[in-house]
């Protein structure tokens, strides 16, 4: 168990920024964020780009940005949970919060502040008849062990690098690969898709061009899928898996289910402090929202500095904040 | 004044105007006009929660780039009329087109 003042979800820019700001208020923080590095979509989508509208800043790549406001909190020791998720939120018998994550971590902290961002990346779904009904009987979205298919029928839908990846991978593993994909050609990289038609002439892998999904069967578990080409004709393959492999696609994840105020996948916040309407816990960043709201990295920096005023009073509550500038009081490393 | 047709989820049209020289992009005119998308990566292409298709006017549009090919590549559900309406800037080419929200 970890116990910190604040927990912080999400590690991109502003979250991290949080850390600074909580700092000078010598508050401490623990960050959970679902992706294995700091620094969000910067890290993730687009490191190398240029950023032009950070004060101070004519221009900064985003990698450079996020080492940067890794180096700024490196006083206030911050720690991390980094590859997980925050699945559920509670409260403990004295009233802090009590965060799991999605390796059994337990996080005790006096605020919660989320700085998700654009929420979790999640596997893209096909709108599919009893699509739910299979999860797990079935139908899997993401391959963590490939084990699992040896000697299975697998179908595999998705046209982009992993789905080639997968079907040729799993071909080496499985009884029976068909791979649907709506076109009739690949956009992957270019020696996976010859790789793949190869398979396919060789009679290894069952290729099902200018096709989609069109219904699941079984009692159950998965049996078979049925695969609907251009002209309408309908194709049974028996399947003991389908694998969807459509990308993903930003979800609010588990942060839905906590009882906030949302409006279209954003929390609603009041302005004054960037609160929730649950007490103790803030939204900063650009997963929150309020009229006028701006998804500017220097807009959630600002949020993230009168979140920390507003948490002080929650996790110190006896004492008297007096606001005190860098420049006349430095920054006092913990 | 450039001119085109939305079809909103329901199946209603509704005729959408934008003043020339305005320098937004479809996704911006579409959740400016109370269309209900989520454009959640704010148009980079991220997300295709802007996805439309295209029922009119298609050959007057500029052809996506590698980026949306990309992205669209990956949706279940899209056709080759389907494009991402971050990716279109609101353009006089845009005049007379059909937009279909149907299938976003």
């Amino acid at each position: 168990m970890i116990t910190t003042d604040i927990c912080v979800i999400g590690a991109g820019p502003v979250g991290l920024f949080s850390v600074f700001e909580a700092g000078l208020l010598k508050m401490r923080c623990h960050l959970v964020d679902v992706l294995p590095v700091i620094g969000g979509q910067l890290s993730e989508i687009y490191p190398k780009k240029p950023i032009y509208d950070i004060p101070g800043y004519p221009e900064i790549k985003a990698e450079d940005l996020v080492e940067n406001l890794r180096q700024q909190i490196v006083p206030f020791k911050p720690t991390f949970s980094l590859g997980e998720r925050v699945e559920t939120l509670g409260k403990s018998e004295d009233g802090d919060f009590l965060l799991t994550t999605s390796d059994r971590m337990e996080i005790k902290a006096k605020v919660v502040v989320i700085a998700g961002g654009l929420g979790c990346f999640e596997p893209r779904k096909p709108e599919l008849a009893r699509l739910e009904y299979f999860e797990g009987k079935g139908v899997d979205y993401i391959v963590k062990d490939p084990e699992k298919f040896r000697s299975k029928k697998l179908v595999i839908a998705g046209g982009g690098d992993s789905a080639l990846d997968w079907a040729i991978h799993l071909t080496e593993i499985a009884e029976q690969v068909t791979l649907v994909h709506r076109n009739e050609s690949f956009r992957g990289a270019p020696d996976s898709t010859e790789k793949v038609f190869h398979l396919a002439k060789a009679g290894r892998l069952n290729l099902l061009l200018n096709s989609n999904l069109h219904a699941l069967e079984g009692n159950g578990v998965l049996k078979s899928v049925d695969i609907i080409n251009k002209q309408g004709v309908v194709n049974r393959v028996d399947a003991d898996y389908m694998i969807p492999l459509f990308g993903l696609s930003p979800k609010l994840g588990p942060i839905g289910e906590w009882g906030l105020n949302i409006d279209k996948s954003a929390i609603e916040v009041n302005t004054f402090d960037y609160s929730t309407n649950v007490p103790g816990i803030y939204a900063i960043g650009d997963i929150n929202t309020y009229p006028g709201k701006l998804k500017l990295i220097l807009c959630g920096f600002h949020e993230a500095a009168l979140m920390a005023q507003s948490a002080f009073k929650q996790v110190h509550p006896n004492q008297k904040l007096s606001f005190k500038y860098t420049t006349v009081n430095g920054v006092n490393a913990f | 004044m450039i001119i085109f047709d939305v079809v909103d989820s329901s199946g209603n049209v509704r005729t959408v105007e934008v003043p020339e020289g305005i320098n937004l992009n479809l996704m911006e005119v579409l959740k400016a006009s109370e269309y209900p998308i989520l454009a959640t990566c704010g148009g980079m292409a991220l997300c295709a929660t802007c996805q439309v298709e295209v029922a009119q006017g298609s050959e007057n549009l500029p052809s996506p780039t590698d980026v949306e090919l990309d992205m669209l590549d990956q949706l279940p559900r899209a056709t080759t009329q389907s494009r991402l309406a971050c990716q279109i800037k609101i353009h006089e080419n845009l005049n007379g087109a059909i937009f279909n929200l149907a299938s976003a």
